[in-house]
């Protein structure tokens, strides 16, 4: 089956069956490997990306359920408002570790800043529990998102 | 461009030593700069002129280039290491750049381990004192050339940021202008090091090189490697380990759209196809029997028998100090106790996988390994050609934990790439990695103990059993039944013991692959020896902290991070009902380490780790924020470890096989982590895993205080805990 998919704004003909995970056509047939591979079954989120502006696990999202949906990866996350500011914040604040978990961080903690620019501590637990690090840093994940979060306008 | 510097990110290793050559002698006029380290250093004598284990070249434009040996994980290694060169050197950090150093043992070698390797905690401490010695002597043999060209005494100049100046008439010279007169002067033989004071970057907060490339989706691990035509295999492994493949029906997963090939192992068959969702489904569809061979009813209670048995026995003698069963006889008080840890996998994120592409004369390999020589002679073996003929193209590292110390994913992605026509990624599935880990050892420890009528311990006695990692993977390093590994944390201890005798009877147990993993000896010793002097505070009915502290007066520095981590955590103030606080202290790796956690049991069992307060001593202090982040990292490692790792085996099969099933602690259950240095300039220990071994006993310990029950085996077991 052939299916058109619209990543990061460009559209992108596949040839693969119709339940095929996204996570692969992005990493293996387009070649975008910033998408990583952690688990398989949503347990892990490192495979998180954006479908439609929401956080989604594309290693359980198939490739015919994605129709006009518009998805956007870690590679183009930078020309999201949201996306940038958390980037910013990661390098400020000297998150990264081993760095593998990490696209799959920033893009939960993306989709949770686009939608909610004052995430609160509960917020960030339920936004972000869903990545696992095994490097650990959660500790500054978090503070990394209330950092990001100062730059965005006080609530009246 | 900060990418640029760290050409190393998916670098090739294949360099030989006269490519490595060639290169520096293509850009010409380099000067570069031998060192020797205490291995390899009969090939320093070698007859080109050059020394051939260089750290450092120094190219015509200034550029500096430093020869890296240890690999990139997450600890932060091409930023520290990186900033020995450029202080010693007077650069800035950013005209430092990384080349992978290629496999060579004799060359590469980490100065504390003999072998090319990144692991143990000991980059840095193997660095610290070579690294620099290369940076200032070349700075000294780059003053000399310039002096020499003014012709005026190299007294009368200086080096800095990347300068030669001439003090006096202030001129100046780039070390780029002064690469050949500098390759000319004779290499020095005292080299002075700056002292301390002196230090501009060394204790200074550092932002990491490697993660702007980390952020954008463009840091290239080993698993994104994509050779031209590529093809992506997965693979079933048996079962049980050291089971066989009986019968494969293929027909099935044949059919999948985008598979190309089914290989079929002796013990294993792997699905070749042009995705991984294609090549999953064809597993899927695969039907295998297995002959599953010798160890089809192996359990976990099993082995833990058998090592419970072993320590009846007699072991190799560690460390005996005094007369132990003596004073053992005399004691006021007698305190004894097993403990039991675990087999754990390391669940790195980035999934076990390997890019091979083999031909006729040459074998290519796409990995992000800890040991690349390692993986280098494996590969040549399993390939059947000789090492010079496999080229190592060596990645980013998504999570090492020891795990890609080992290269069975390397000679497993080979035996199927022989069969393959072109390059192949083998990717385990995440319940492959997990069911073929070389797994954490399971241990049992007999302990015992005296005190005399005021508590004080007069006696120490520990009998411990459980696989010798390094019996396997280093074998010239164990000797008489003992290696160093397998016995830090149970010896040396910083308390003032007068009779104490540990022995270690090394069992390994049938049926399941042992390996390194992060906190290695320490992540059993430390639980066991700082959950036991608990059980003695205890049994004297003293204060966990003032007990550990009479008996540090021979050890001040383990005296100060323990009073610091007690001051700094509250110690001795109430905490709500079903809260406790668990203290730990620990020398490994060189460092030393005080901890305390703070938990919180529910009526249920469930245990919530609240707080944890660290006061560490890792003697002067590199990168700030690299032992910050290193600390947070080895405390949430150990938490997990604690409250929830255990692999257990059924039926000779690992019953664990995802994160569903082998959980990992996360940002909700996130302790808020305290970190609290101590000022030192006493040469670096090391870091990477300090933190994992000594947040369990704290946790422990923290349970005990909690609910008045000392847990003696991980991880934590709520129904233990539950109130009735």
């Amino acid at each position: 089956m052939s299916f058109t998919i619209e990543v990061n704004g460009n559209p992108h003909l596949v040839d693969v069956d119709g339940d095929t995970p996204l996570l692969w056509v992005l990493r293996d047939v387009l070649g975008m490997t910033g998408t990583k591979f952690g688990c398989g079954i949503a347990q892990c989120g490192a495979c998180t990306v954006h479908i439609d502006g929401i956080a989604t696990r594309s290693c359980i999202t198939s490739i015919d359920s994605l129709r006009k949906s518009k998805i956007t990866t870690i590679e183009a996350i930078s020309n999201t408002p949201a996306g940038a500011k958390i980037q910013k914040a990661w390098l400020d604040h000297e998150v990264v570790q081993c760095g593998y978990c990490q696209s799959g961080q920033i893009m939960s903690a993306s989709a949770l800043l686009a939608s909610n620019p004052h995430p609160s501590s509960a917020d960030i637990d339920d936004a972000m529990s869903g990545n696992i690090c095994r490097c650990g840093t959660y500790v500054r994940i978090r503070e990394a998102i209330n950092l990001a979060a100062q730059t965005n306008e006080k609530r009246g | 461009m900060i990418r640029d510097r760290i050409a190393s990110c998916a670098s090739d290793t294949h360099l030989s030593r006269r490519s490595f050559l060639g290169t520096s002698a293509a850009i010409g006029g380099g000067l570069m700069l031998s060192l020797s380290l205490p291995y390899g250093r009969s090939e320093a004598a070698s007859t080109d002129g050059f020394a051939p284990n260089a750290f450092i070249r120094i190219d015509g434009d200034g550029q500096v280039v430093l020869t890296m040996p240890y690999v990139e994980m997450g600890q932060g290694t091409y930023t520290s290491i990186p900033m020995l060169i450029a202080e010693e050197l007077e650069v800035s950090l950013s005209q430092v750049r990384l080349e992978h150093a290629p496999p060579n043992e004799k060359l590469y070698a980490n100065p504390l381990l003999g072998v090319q390797a990144t692991g143990n905690s000991n980059a840095m401490r193997g660095a610290w004192k070579p690294l620099r010695e290369a940076g200032a002597t070349a700075r000294m043999m780059l003053v000399a050339a310039a002096a020499k060209r003014w012709g005026v005494d190299a007294n009368s100049c200086r080096a800095q940021d990347g300068e030669v100046i001439h003090q006096s008439t202030g001129r100046r010279l780039k070390y780029g202008e002064l690469v050949s007169e500098a390759a000319k002067i004779p290499v020095p033989q005292e080299v002075p090091l700056k002292s301390p004071n002196d230090f501009k970057l060394i204790g200074m907060r550092a932002k990491r090189l490697d993660t702007p490339a980390k952020v954008n989706g463009t840091a290239l691990y080993g698993i994104d490697a994509r050779p031209a035509g590529v093809k992506i295999a997965t693979l079933a492994q048996s079962p049980v380990f050291g089971g066989r493949v009986e019968r494969v029906d293929d027909t099935a997963a044949k059919a999948v759209k985008g598979v190309r090939q089914i290989v079929r192992l002796d013990d294993a068959v792997a699905v070749v196809a042009d995705h991984m969702g294609a090549a999953k489904k064809g597993l899927a569809a695969l039907k295998i029997e297995w002959d599953d061979g010798q160890y089809a009813k192996l359990t976990t209670e099993k082995i833990a028998r058998e090592l419970e048995q072993a320590t009846l026995g007699s072991g190799a003698v560690a460390q005996s100090i005094g007369h132990a069963d003596e004073a053992l006889a005399s004691a006021a008080i007698r305190v004894e106790a097993t403990y039991q840890v675990p087999f754990l996998a390391h669940a790195t994120m980035e999934p076990m996988n390997c890019t091979v592409h083999v031909r006729k004369d040459r074998c290519d390999i796409w990995i992000g390994n800890q040991a690349v020589a390692r993986v280098q002679a494996m590969v040549a073996k399993a390939a059947g050609l000789p090492v010079e003929k496999v080229i190592v193209h060596n990645h980013l590292i998504g999570g090492g934990f020891g795990r890609r110390l080992e290269a069975d994913g390397a000679i497993r992605a080979v035996e199927i790439a022989k069969h393959v026509d072109g390059p192949v990624k083998v990717v385990w599935t995440r319940e492959e990695d997990i069911q073929h880990d070389m797994y954490r050892p399971y241990w049992f420890d007999r302990i015992a103990a005296g005190l005399d009528d005021k508590g004080r311990p007069i006696a120490w006695k520990n009998r411990f059993a459980g696989s010798s990692v390094i019996a396997r993977w280093l074998p010239p390093a164990f000797k008489d039944g003992l290696d160093p590994d397998s016995t830090e944390g149970a010896i040396d201890l910083v308390y003032d013991l007068p009779n104490f005798h540990v022995e270690f009877v090394r069992v390994e147990p049938p049926g399941i692959p042992t390996g390194f993993w992060r906190s290695v000896g320490p992540s059993h010793n430390v639980f066991v020896t700082e959950s036991f002097i608990d059980e003695l505070a205890a049994a004297a009915k003293q204060d966990a902290v003032a007990y550990r502290r009479a008996l540090l007066d021979k050890s001040p520095r383990a005296k100060a991070v323990l009073d610091l981590a007690a001051e700094k955590a509250d110690w001795g103030q109430a905490l709500p009902k079903g809260s406790g606080r668990g203290v730990s202290l620990q020398f490994a790796f060189g460092s030393w380490l005080a901890q305390v956690a703070e938990v919180e049991v529910s009526k249920e069992g469930a245990v919530r780790v609240r707080r944890v307060v660290c006061a560490m001593d890792c003697g002067t202090v590199v990168n700030p924020d690299t032992v910050q982040a290193q600390l947070q990292s080895g405390i949430i490692f150990g938490a997990t470890a604690a409250l929830y790792g255990e692999i257990t085996l059924k039926s000779g099969r690992v019953e664990q096989t995802n994160f569903d099933t082998y959980q990992m602690l996360r940002m909700n259950e996130t302790p808020s982590i305290e970190i609290h240095i101590v000022k030192s300039t006493e040469p670096p220990g090391g870091m990477g895993e300090t933190g994992t071994s000594a947040i369990v006993p704290a946790i422990a310990n923290a349970i005990f205080a909690a609910t008045g029950k000392r847990l003696r085996k991980m991880p934590v077991d709520a129904s233990l805990l539950k109130q009735a």
